[in-house]
C-alpha cells in the first residue's frame, strides 16, 4: 500500500501534497472501501444465512424485500437505524455507548491484513497472521465491556463466557495456524497463499494428514473464536436472553451483528488464505486485470463456500453446554492441536517440501470422503422420498 | 467411553449429522405462504366441521332458542314472539358477539336443524368491537316450521340438507366417514 501512495503522490492525483498527508488520505480511502465491503458482506451474509438456515428445515425464508428477499438486510439495517438508542439508566453510559465500536475497531482491524488478489491486499505485514489473532481479540474486550457496562446479570454472564471460550480457543487456532507456517516458513497472509498452489494437491489442505486436521482444527476454533454455532453461549437466548448485547438497541445492536456476520466473511478468508490457497489461479492469460478478477472471484468463491459451511454447521449442531465448551477445548482439541504440530514439525524436518505421493494420497482420501458423504447424502433422501426442490429460487 | 472412542464417535456423528441436513437443503419446503402467495383460499382446504365465524340460516331457523340457551358467554341474543292471529314464531332480533365468541360450538351442538353452525371462514379482524356483532334480523321474519316428511320447498330443502349433514357428522365423533 505504501508504493500506491508513494506513486499517487509523486505521479498520481495526489501530487504536491505533503507526504503525511497523502498517507492519511490513502488510508483513509482504503478504511472506506474495506469498511464499505464488509458492510455489503455482512448484510448479504446475514440475509444468505436466514436462506440457508430456512432450507435446511424445510421453510423458505425471507423472500418478500427484492427478488428472493435478496435486500432483506438493507430493510433490516434501515430499521435498526430509525430505533431508538436507549442507555439503561443504571449503566455505565459511556463504556456502555463505547463497546460496539470496540468489538467493530478489533474484527474490522483483521480486514488489514485479509488479502484479495496478487498484490490486492491492503497491508501485507510480515507477521499477518499474528496480527489477525492478535487484533481479533479485540473485539472479547469490546463483548466483555458490553456485558460489563449493561449492568445486568445476563449480560454479564454473557461476556465472561465470551472471553472465557475466545481466551481458550485462541490456543488451538494459533497451533493450527503454526502447523501450516512450519512449511511456509513466513507469517505474512500473501507469503503463505504464494507457497500453494491453483491445484487442490498443491493446498495445505491436502499437503499432509497433519494440515489436514489443522485445517479442522482452526475451523473448530475460528467458529467459536467468532461465538458461531455450536459455540454462541454468550449469545445463548434459551439461558442469557441476548447475552452480552441484552440491553444494546438499534444501531449499537446492529453494530454487534454486523461484527458476528462480517467474522464469518473472515473466518472464511483466513481459512482460505491458510488452507484453501488463497486467490492462486492457473496462469490461464496474459491478460493482467482478466487475471486479477479471476484471483478475487476465485478467493471470494472459496471464502463464501467455508460461510457457507458455517451456516450449515449451524443449521446442523445444537449449542454445547458451558462445561462441555471447556472440555471440548482443553481436554480434546489443544492436546490434538498440540500433538498434531510436533508431528508436523517431524515432517517437515524429514520432507521439507512435502512429498508428491503424501499429497496424491491426500487428495484421493479427500474426495473419498467427499463421495462418501454425497452417498450418504443420497441415503438420506432415498429413505425419506421427499418431494425435491432443488432450486435455491423458492 | 473412551478418549478416542469420543473423538471418534463425534466427528461420525457430525458428518452424518451434515449427511441429514444437507439432504434437507434440496427437499421442498412446506411452508404455506399465507396468505397471498397460494393456489387455493385456506378456507376452502378447511373441513366441513371446521369451528370458524359462527353464521346463521334464517330459512332454517325454528327460533327454538336452544342456542341461546346452550351459549355459556351469552353471546347470542335472540327475541323471538309468537304472533297471536297466525300462531307463528317470529324472529325480531338475532344477534352474535364475535367478539365474545370462543368457538366452542355447544350453540351448533343443540340446533334441530343446523341452522347456527360455524363456517370455516377466520379472518374476522375489525376495527371496533360493535361491528364485530353480526345481526341476522334484518326485518322480523316468521320462523322455519318443519314440515311433516322430507322438505318440499325447492329453495329451502339444499340449506336443511346442509344443516342435517352438519349435524350428522357432528353427532360422529371421527366425522363423517
Amino acid at each position: 500500500m505504501q508504493q500506491l501512495a508513494d506513486r499517487l503522490i509523486d505521479t498520481g492525483f495526489l501530487q504536491g501534497l505533503p507526504r503525511g498527508l497523502g498517507y492519511v488520505i490513502v488510508v483513509a480511502l482504503f478504511a472506506f472501501l474495506m469498511l464499505n465491503f464488509i458492510m455489503l458482506v455482512a448484510g448479504v451474509t446475514s440475509w444468505l444465512e436466514r436462506r440457508v438456515w430456512a432450507r435446511i428445515q424445510s421453510r423458505i425464508g425471507p423472500n418478500r424485500v427484492g427478488p428472493q428477499g435478496s435486500i432483506q438486510w438493507l430493510a433490516d439495517g434501515i430499521k435498526n437505524i430509525m430505533k431508538e438508542d436507549i442507555v439503561p439508566s443504571a449503566a455505565d453510559a459511556p463504556l456502555f455507548r463505547f463497546a460496539p465500536y470496540l468489538a467493530m475497531m478489533g474484527f474490522f482491524g483483521a480486514f488489514a491484513v485479509v488479502p484479495f488478489g496478487d498484490g490486492l491486499i491492503v497491508a501485507d505485514i510480515n507477521i499477518g497472521v499474528l496480527y489477525v489473532s492478535a487484533v481479533t481479540a479485540l473485539v472479547v474486550v469490546g463483548i466483555l465491556m458490553a456485558g460489563w457496562s449493561s449492568n445486568n446479570k445476563w449480560a454479564l454472564l454473557g461476556g465472561i463466557r465470551s472471553a472465557a471460550q475466545i481466551i481458550s480457543y485462541e490456543i488451538p487456532a494459533a497451533l493450527a495456524v503454526l502447523t501450516v507456517v512450519l512449511f511456509t516458513g513466513t507469517l505474512s497472509m500473501q507469503g503463505i497463499i504464494r507457497a500453494q498452489g491453483w491445484a487442490p494437491w498443491n493446498w495445505f489442505l491436502f499437503h499432509n494428514p497433519f494440515t489436514f486436521v489443522a485445517f479442522f482444527l482452526f475451523f473448530v476454533s475460528a467458529l467459536a473464536e467468532g461465538n458461531r454455532t455450536p459455540f454462541d453461549l454468550p449469545e445463548a437466548e434459551s439461558e442469557l436472553v441476548a447475552g452480552a448485547f441484552t440491553e444494546y438497541s438499534g444501531l449499537r445492536s446492529l453494530l454487534f451483528f454486523l461484527v458476528e456476520w462480517g467474522n464469518l466473511y473472515l473466518i472464511g478468508a483466513i481459512c482460505t488464505t491458510l488452507f484453501l490457497g488463497g486467490w492462486q489461479v492457473p496462469a490461464f492469460t496474459d491478460s493482467g486485470l482478466v487475471l486479477g478478477l479471476a484471483q478475487v472471484l476465485t478467493f471470494f468463491l472459496k471464502a463464501y463456500f467455508l460461510v457457507f459451511v458455517a451456516m450449515w454447521v449451524r443449521g446442523t449442531l445444537p449449542r454445547v453446554r458451558v462445561d462441555q465448551l471447556m472440555t471440548l477445548c482443553w481436554k480434546y482439541l489443544v492436546p490434538i492441536a498440540f500433538v498434531n504440530m510436533i508431528l508436523a514439525a517431524f515432517f517437515a524436518a524429514i520432507l521439507p517440501n512435502g512429498s508428491i505421493f503424501v499429497k496424491a494420497g491426500m487428495c484421493v482420501f479427500g474426495l473419498g470422503l467427499a463421495v462418501h458423504f454425497f452417498q450418504r447424502v443420497l441415503f438420506h433422501l432415498r429413505r425419506a422420498k421427499p418431494e425435491l426442490h432443488l432450486s435455491p429460487i423458492v | 467411553m473412551g478418549y478416542f472412542e469420543n473423538i471418534r464417535e463425534s466427528v461420525r456423528t457430525i458428518f452424518e449429522g451434515m449427511a441429514i441436513t444437507a439432504s434437507h437443503m434440496v427437499r421442498k419446503p412446506y411452508t404455506v405462504q399465507y396468505p397471498d402467495r397460494i393456489d387455493v383460499r385456506v378456507q376452502d382446504t378447511l373441513p366441513f366441521r371446521y369451528r370458524g365465524l359462527l353464521d346463521v340460516d334464517l330459512e332454517i331457523c325454528t327460533g327454538c332458542l336452544a342456542c341461546e340457551r346452550a351459549c355459556p358467554i351469552d353471546c347470542i341474543v335472540i327475541d323471538a314472539e309468537k304472533d297471536k292471529e297466525t300462531r307463528e314464531m317470529v324472529l325480531k332480533r338475532f344477534d352474535i358477539d364475535l367478539a365474545k365468541c370462543m368457538f366452542c360450538g355447544l350453540c351448533s351442538e343443540p340446533c334441530p336443524t343446523g341452522s347456527i353452525h360455524h363456517t370455516p371462514e377466520f379472518e374476522g379482524a375489525d376495527y371496533s368491537l360493535e361491528s364485530m356483532i353480526r345481526r341476522f334480523v334484518k326485518a322480523p321474519v316468521v320462523a322455519y316450521k318443519p314440515s311433516k316428511g322430507p322438505e318440499t320447498n325447492p329453495e329451502i330443502a339444499p340449506i336443511l340438507k346442509r344443516g342435517l349433514r352438519y349435524l350428522d357428522e357432528f353427532a360422529s365423533p371421527g366425522g363423517a366417514s
